[in-house]
């Protein structure tokens, strides 16, 4: 539609678009790229530098890291889009709510997003996680109950600027119901620099959730989730530092596409002229 | 304004207590019954009730949960598990290397955005300018805890030049032995802040009273010591206010990896260990830091620009 | 010999959609001890041209493509390199802009914003220039000056900040003053007292002003000669009483013809109809033809008439209208 062509037409959204689709293509191609198991052992290859075979070397365990790297993809992918767009959602009808019905709803709102805003978001997700114990959906339930203050911050303030425009109130003289201003009117307006921020989020999100396995606390082995890639690399960095730099470099280019993703959307909707 | 500070500091208390009461709250979650934990499965019942009495976990939820809150005003937090020390001491041993980082941290990531802010400032639009963006954009990309190891990697284990973590004695060995952990949460944070930094410049550059400065016949120099730096350093208190949160969790990381006995590596082990009270202790206590240091922030802003008064 | 004279001057603006001429050979002089008006409606060029003078374009894409700009004692302004130039600036030829608020620096005390521009042109002391300072703010009749010295720009009301400016502008006391639009983000109370401070401290200064507004009020009332405006060009030059009595250019009599005060109780408001032209790709001829109520088909062929004088007209009143009789349009 209109927004992608518009993404498009500016160089941070399409080359952010392009990495996106190329991740994309290769996670789902995997099999054709790579004869290799992600999952088997061959200790025969053990610890084998880049070549032309091992794109990317070969591990501990004689696992291709090209082939791990691919598949941890899944993983990273979706923990962080997950991550990202569940607490969004919760945090964008926050926002809104807060926003528009103001007064004391806001003011409790506020309260409350200053108390969990006040805790390093590192120290709260930590120790989440830890108290409940490390698993995946354990993860999920730290990173919801953290993440969407970002987004009801922003949300609100824009709805209280939006609340009070002009075609705002000619809604309310026109005696549209409140539900329908507030989703038609206010909703739209509202949620576009919370798009733009989600894209920022994405690119901590992926990091924090390598970070979590890092500490053991997030994905468990032998799943190839980047960050434990890069965790099960530390004992032989020594000898294959390559062990640990792919896995980090795909952080770093999952990182720069959805950066530049977010420079071009924010490009993208801004309004004309 | 030490009244309106006092002020501040009353309004803050709601935010303390809220704090506490969350820190509080989350650790009730844990699954299974702290005291079989501590004492391990093979003590009778008689050991887990003593221990159970012994923590008040007999006592209905609210009581304990003031007894929490008297531990907190007062500062003791408790006593730690598995270090078996009052917390309080564990936290006065490692809050200096902490703080050392986060002060560390902050200085180098002015030393490394700010520059690059005001050139890519100048040079608006042009190539220099989109190329240092681009560069920032890698940064921000680079998971904290993975550049800490490839600093290791090139900075320590290849070239030599940096121990691979620890502490040292003295002002000067710390401020060797505490780069590395620095640069990494510095090289983050200034990722984070290069952008807004630009547009403060930008927005000082062009402000009416520079065309004035020109009129009154003053050059560029002149122009930009006296009047875009000191207005641009007063945004940037701001812009770093808003990142405390984030320096102070980045911390976290790179005290473990680094092996640095400051306080996030104590978070760490209490995780590890299952350490609650430490947890729930430091869980306040950090919270309680950023809160102190935003208030920090607040009046070295109001203090800089005149306009501002602290109400 | 005059103060100013501006010779053809031509200025273009970088804009997205090509360059546009926002000055299109203006030619005018300023001569000492006069206040100079130029009038014209938003986009005519008149800031554009007061600002090629010093060349204070305030970061836009602009340079100056042709012409000269002659101060007397200080040579072509217009060829001068970035570094001579800003010698001219504030020392003899100095800049008004028209937002005090923003014009000062809201961090800095006004005491040290104007000491800078002394301190800039001459060897004196901190003490001294603050001594300079201290008098210049009198001179400029704000109340409790000293105190004032060591306030803030937001401490200080609308009509205080703009004597503060005009202050510094004469701290050295320039020959020329530029003044853009100094009145119209005040109060209409306090927009009077200004302009009497401009004319009193023209009288015991001796110094020349130019005072760029769209209100032709301000012109009657303290400009001597003053100038129109239109598309990048000036249709009309003369004395303000001249002028204003006796407008020969079409859109001079457009313009006086649309204001609330000049006409009578029982005739209508005339607008002007249509709007000003592109500065990227002006249209051949005079550029106010297609506006104007009497053009004929030889006012939009060739290259926009110059301003000249017109029989029976006062000396030193100009107009750029090629048309013979001027006389009264038609209600």
């Amino acid at each position: 539609m209109r927004l992608l062509r518009n993404l498009l037409r500016n160089p941070a959204g399409a080359i952010g678009l392009a990495m996106m689709a190329l991740t994309a293509a290769a996670t789902v191609l995997t099999p054709l790229l790579s004869p290799f198991d992600p999952f088997a052992l061959d200790f025969a290859n053990a610890m084998q530098p880049p070549s032309a075979l091992h794109w990317f070397g070969t591990d501990n365990f004689g696992r291709d890291i090209f082939t791990r790297v691919l598949a941890g993809a899944v993983y990273d992918l979706r923990l962080a889009l997950i991550c990202v767009f569940g607490p969004m959602a919760i945090g964008v009808l926050v926002g809104l709510a807060a926003g528009y019905f103001g007064g004391r709803v806001d003011a409790l709102l506020m309260r409350l997003t200053d108390i969990v805003w006040a805790f390093p978001f590192y120290v709260l997700v930590l120790a989440i996680v830890g108290v409940l114990g490390p698993s995946e959906t354990n993860l999920y339930i730290a990173f919801f109950i953290v993440n969407w203050i970002g987004y009801a911050r922003i949300v609100r303030g824009e709805t209280l600027l939006i609340s009070r425009l002009e075609f705002i109130e000619a809604a309310r003289v026109l005696r549209f119901g409140r539900l329908r201003v507030m989703l038609r009117h206010i909703l739209p307006n509202a949620t576009t620099p919370a798009l733009v921020y989600s894209m920022s989020d994405v690119v901590l999100t992926v990091q924090a959730v390598a970070a979590m396995s890092f500490f053991g606390l997030g994905v468990q082995p032998p799943a190839p989730e980047w960050g434990l890639l890069i965790v099960e690399s530390i004992d032989f960095m020594r000898e294959a530092p390559w062990m640990t730099i792919f896995p980090g470099l795909a952080i770093v280019w999952i990182g720069i596409a959805f950066a530049l993703l977010g420079e071009g959307l924010s490009t993208a909707l801004k309004p004309k002229g | 304004m030490f009244l309106a500070i006092l002020k501040r500091l009353l309004m803050l208390v709601p935010v303390l207590i809220g704090i506490t009461l969350l820190s509080f709250l989350l650790l009730q979650i844990m699954p299974g019954d702290p005291a079989s934990r501590a004492l391990g499965t093979r003590a009778s019942a008689e050991e887990l009730e003593a221990m159970r009495q012994l923590w008040g976990l007999d006592k209905p939820l609210w009581v304990q949960y003031l007894y929490f809150l008297r531990d907190c005003v007062t500062g003791s937090f408790g006593v730690s598990i598995f270090h078996k020390q009052p917390i309080i001491t564990l936290v006065a041993a490692r809050l200096p290397f902490t703080l050392a980082i986060v002060a560390y941290s902050t200085v180098i990531a002015l030393v490394i955005a700010l520059p690059f802010a005001i050139l890519a400032a100048a040079r608006r639009g042009r190539l220099t300018d989109v190329a240092i963006r681009q560069v920032f954009v890698v940064l921000i990309a680079m998971p904290p805890f993975w550049l800490c190891y490839v600093l290791i990697l090139f900075l320590a284990l290849g070239l030599g030049w940096f121990p691979t973590g620890g502490v040292g004695e003295g002002f000067l060995a710390n401020l060797y032995r505490l780069f590395l952990p620095s640069l990494v949460v510095g090289l983050s944070t200034a990722a984070l802040i290069q952008q807004s930094l630009r547009a403060a410049l930008i927005d000082t550059m062009q402000a009416d009273y520079i065309d004035t400065a020109r009129a009154k016949g003053l050059r560029g120099r002149e122009i930009f010591l006296r009047h875009v730096l000191p207005n641009s350093l007063i945004s940037t208190i701001s812009i770093i206010g808003v990142r405390v949160s984030w320096i102070i969790g980045g911390t976290v990381v790179v005290e473990k990896i680094f092996s640095v006995p400051g306080l996030g590596s104590l978070l760490i082990d209490a995780i590890v260990s299952r350490d609650l009270p430490v947890i729930r202790g430091l869980t306040v206590f950090f919270a309680v830091m950023v809160v102190i240091v935003n208030l920090i922030t607040d009046i070295c802003y109001a203090l800089a620009d005149p306009r501002v008064r602290l109400e | 010999m005059s103060l100013l004279s501006i010779r053809n001057l031509r200025t273009e603006f970088q804009s997205p959609s090509g360059i546009a001429r926002a000055v299109d050979g203006v030619s005018f002089d300023v001569e000492p001890g006069e206040i100079f008006g130029i009038v014209g409606e938003s986009g005519c060029g008149k800031s554009a041209t007061c600002r090629s003078i010093l060349r204070l374009f305030g970061g836009a894409p602009a340079r100056i493509a042709g012409g000269q700009i002659l101060l007397d004692g200080a040579g072509d302004l217009a060829a001068m390199t970035e570094r001579e130039l800003a010698q001219v600036r504030g020392r003899d030829a100095a800049f008004i802009f028209q937002d005090p608020l923003t014009a000062l620096n809201p961090t800095m005390k006004i005491g040290r914003q104007i000491a800078e521009v002394i301190l800039r042109h001459r060897k004196a002391s901190r003490a001294e220039a603050r001594e300079a300072a201290l008098q210049l703010l009198r001179d400029v009749h704000v109340t409790s000056p000293e105190r004032r010295l060591d306030a803030y720009p937001h401490e200080l009301s609308g009509g205080l900040r703009q004597r503060v400016v005009i202050a510094m502008a004469l701290a050295l006391r320039p020959r020329l003053i530029i003044a853009d639009e100094p009145t119209t983000a005040l109060d209409v109370t306090v927009q009077d007292q200004i302009l009497r401070l401009l004319k009193e401290r023209r009288d015991s200064l001796g110094t020349s002003i130019i005072l760029i507004t769209h209100d032709l009020g301000v012109v009657s009332q303290i400009c001597d000669r003053m100038a129109v405006m239109y598309a990048g060009r000036l249709v009309e030059t003369g004395r303000v009483r001249e002028v204003l009595d006796a407008p020969s250019h079409p859109y001079t009599r457009a313009l006086l013809a649309a204001l609330p005060g000049q006409v009578g109780r029982d005739r209508a408001l005339t607008p002007i109809e249509g709007a000003p032209p592109s500065l990227i790709a002006p249209p051949p001829g005079c550029r106010f033809a297609p506006r104007c109520t009497r053009a004929l088909a030889r006012c939009t062929q060739g290259d926009p008439p110059p301003l000249a004088p017109r029989a029976g007209a006062a000396p030193g009143h100009l107009d750029a209208c090629i048309l013979d009789e001027v006389s009264d349009a038609a209600a």
